[in-house]
């Protein structure tokens, strides 16, 4: 336990995350993954956006950048394409990627941007007390949907796979073992690669759908739930409802940094006068 | 030293000194009349190891500036008045967590669509105060060409040395206009650099003098490991709601610019000294105003001229002192009178200040300048 606190900012503890809260969970494995992975924490920067899960970067002993609601994927764009050295990492919550960050969201798939997004999703706006965000099931109920949600949701891992992501994995803070090594299976991934934490918020979705505290949150989360591997054995009716969990998707695809540095190399050979610039002036000290 | 002189657009000529001052990230988002920037940086940056990237709105164009910014890349966007509105809370996130970024906002009628072809100077407190909260912000007009070159080169310099997000108002007219440029030669001039620390040990990312002094940034990736967030945060970049740290961070970071709008303050003036009237214009509008008080001058009549090039932090001072002759000010713009709000407040006291609107999608003519000047007299 104690060597995974050198991932922290210690001072900057505790959090402020509820009792019971899936958040603490998802950050711990994905501070255990990058420990196993052996990565060099100077190489990382993980980027949030706005919501209960983005205030995870604050307590991560990495450069970390806390945006605006909805842009953390696209800030992470700008981190990863002016330095594609650097391991990106976006914590992010269904809210925050699949509402107001929708568009970023699917658009770095499209690109196959190598950024690690992690999704935590708990199916509710955790931080303004509990709306219904577009991860809220049908029927179930949030502040902003008193007489049950008459929309439905999305399944982010069809959503990003079908835009273009090449690595889709699921997991929920109750496979925490599979959560882990699906993270530093994503992490290693060269492209866009999504994790969708599925994660419980008793304080809000728990209480206001009935469904009680921390472990019966859990719990519900876990009993929807059947690895892709046991559900690939079963007939489709007894697979009827249930959410997939495990790796979902992984391809090889050209990503898109590297392409880009091809591009200036090839621009640069075809041009050998610009090939005597070394580069932009003023910017050689962290260039690639 | 042989100069290269070039005939080029305002758009062009934006691009060119964006590239000379070391411009290493360009992200956008096409619009009308600023899109040339972003072509032309999707062909020349790559040249120079630059990177550009098309995002899917202005809101992901900003926020991927900012990005690239905290590695330490010198970045850039360009937009017009819908994606300028779109970049708006990205700006204040820019100006509370001080990071340098430089932004060309051709501007073009509106509200709204309004008129996208067609030049429009409303962006004037848009740039001001478009994002929620006091914040502190830069923003410059050039009045031709030749000034795209400058003020855009400018604008690098300042937004590197003050960690401010630095807008250049140009309009389409001075956007598609195509003038002749001399080119500086390469190593002829100071490449802006930001101020960087020299040692992770004790880095406090938001350390400075709480009178305006601007902190040491330190380049994402570099081994610092700080924490840039968008809440309120104190010298070490901890989030809080404290008062008292809050209210330290408000007064450095908006001290940080108005303490300076005056040696920020960058102008054109000709004939105030003796004036009866002085006639105040900025941008395209400017060329027509210059040409009909120099006709009021060839013709006796005792007329001056005031074109800001610094238009926030706007410089109250400068324009109180070179405007006390004058015994009214006539001020033509392409909007129903936003620079004319801030005549009036630094020099509106003592003579009456009249406002020129215009916002059909027309420039100025210098006649019509020319009559509004006999008028006033």
């Amino acid at each position: 336990m104690a060597e995974f606190l050198s991932y922290f900012r210690q001072d900057r503890l505790p959090h402020i995350w509820c009792p019971g809260c899936g958040n603490g969970t998802v950050t711990g494995a994905l501070v255990r993954a990058i420990d196993k992975l052996g990565l060099d924490k100077n190489n990382i920067v993980v980027v949030s956006g706005i919501g209960c899960s983005s205030r995870a970067v604050g307590y991560l002993d990495f450069d970390t950048l806390h945006t605006t609601h909805g842009r953390a994927i696209a800030f992470a764009t700008g981190v990863k394409l002016a330095r594609p050295r650097l391991k990106v990492i976006v914590i992010t919550g269904d809210g925050d990627s699949a509402a107001i960050g929708g568009n970023h969201f699917i658009h770095a798939a499209r690109r196959n941007i190598d950024i690690t997004t992690i999704i935590i999703n708990n199916n509710i706006y955790g931080m303004t007390s509990g709306q219904a965000s577009p991860m809220t099931p049908h029927g179930m109920l949030g502040t902003t949907a008193p007489y049950g949600n008459v929309e439905y949701n999305f399944d982010l891992c069809e959503l990003a796979k079908a835009a273009g992501a090449t690595y889709v994995a699921r997991a929920t803070t109750y496979h925490y073992v599979l959560l882990e090594d699906l993270i530093a299976k994503a992490i290693m991934h060269k492209g866009f690669s999504v994790v969708e934490a599925l994660s419980q918020c008793p304080t809000y979705f728990g209480r206001k759908n009935k469904i009680g505290g921390a472990v019966d949150t859990l719990n519900w989360i876990k009993d929807q739930t059947i690895n892709v591997k046991a559900a690939a054995a079963l007939p489709p009716e007894k697979r009827e409802g249930k959410i997939l969990i495990g790796e979902l998707h992984s391809i090889e695809k050209a990503e898109f940094t590297q392409q880009y540095l091809e591009v200036i190399a090839k621009v640069q050979r075809a041009n050998p006068s610009y090939a005597r610039n070394k580069g932009v002036p003023g910017c050689e000290l962290n260039s690639d | 030293m042989v100069e290269k002189v070039r005939l080029m657009q305002g758009n062009e000529a934006c691009t060119m000194a964006a590239i000379a001052a070391g411009l290493e990230f360009y992200a956008g988002y096409p619009i009308t009349p600023s899109t040339e920037i972003a072509e032309m940086c999707s062909e020349e940056l790559p040249k120079v190891g630059g990177k550009f990237i098309q995002m899917e709105d202005e809101i992901g164009s900003i926020s991927a500036c900012i990005g690239a910014s905290l590695t330490g890349a010198k970045a850039m966007t360009s937009t017009s008045g819908p994606g300028f509105s779109l970049m708006q809370e990205a700006i204040g996130y820019a100006s509370l967590c001080e990071i340098p970024l430089v932004i060309i906002d051709v501007q073009r009628v509106g509200p709204s669509t309004g008129m996208p072809t067609s030049p429009a100077q409303g962006d004037v407190m848009q740039a001001r105060w478009g994002t929620h909260g006091d914040h502190p912000i830069i923003a410059l007009a050039p009045g031709n060409v030749k000034e795209c070159y400058e003020l855009t080169f400018r604008a690098f310099e300042l937004s590197e040395k003050y960690r401010v997000p630095v807008i250049v108002l140009t309009d389409e007219v001075i956007g598609h206009m195509r003038e002749k440029v001399v080119l500086p030669d390469p190593g002829s001039y100071k490449i802006p650099m930001r101020a960087m620390p020299q040692n992770p040990a004790g880095y406090k990312p938001y350390a400075a003098d709480p009178n305006g002094g601007v902190p040491l940034m330190a380049p994402f990736g570099m081994g610092y490991r700080w924490h840039c967030t968008g809440l309120f945060h104190d010298e070490n970049g901890a989030p809080s709601s404290k008062p008292a740290v809050a209210s330290v961070l408000m007064r450095r970071l908006n001290l940080k610019v108005e303490n300076r709008a005056d040696d920020l303050a960058d102008y054109f003036a000709e004939g105030l000294e003796d004036c009866d009237l002085a006639v105040v214009s900025f941008g395209s509008s400017a060329m027509a105003a210059l040409s009909a008080v120099r006709r009021a001058r060839s013709e006796g009549y005792k007329v001056g001229m005031f074109r800001p090039k610094t238009i926030w932090p706007f410089p109250t001072a400068t324009v109180r002192r070179l405007l006390a002759p004058a015994k009214r000010i006539l001020v033509p713009e392409m909007n129903l009178g936003q620079l004319a709000l801030e005549i009036e407040r630094a020099a509106g006291c003592e003579r009456p200040v009249i406002r020129l609107g215009k916002v059909n999608g027309e420039l100025f003519h210098p006649d019509e300048v020319f009559a509004a000047i006999k008028e006033a007299l």
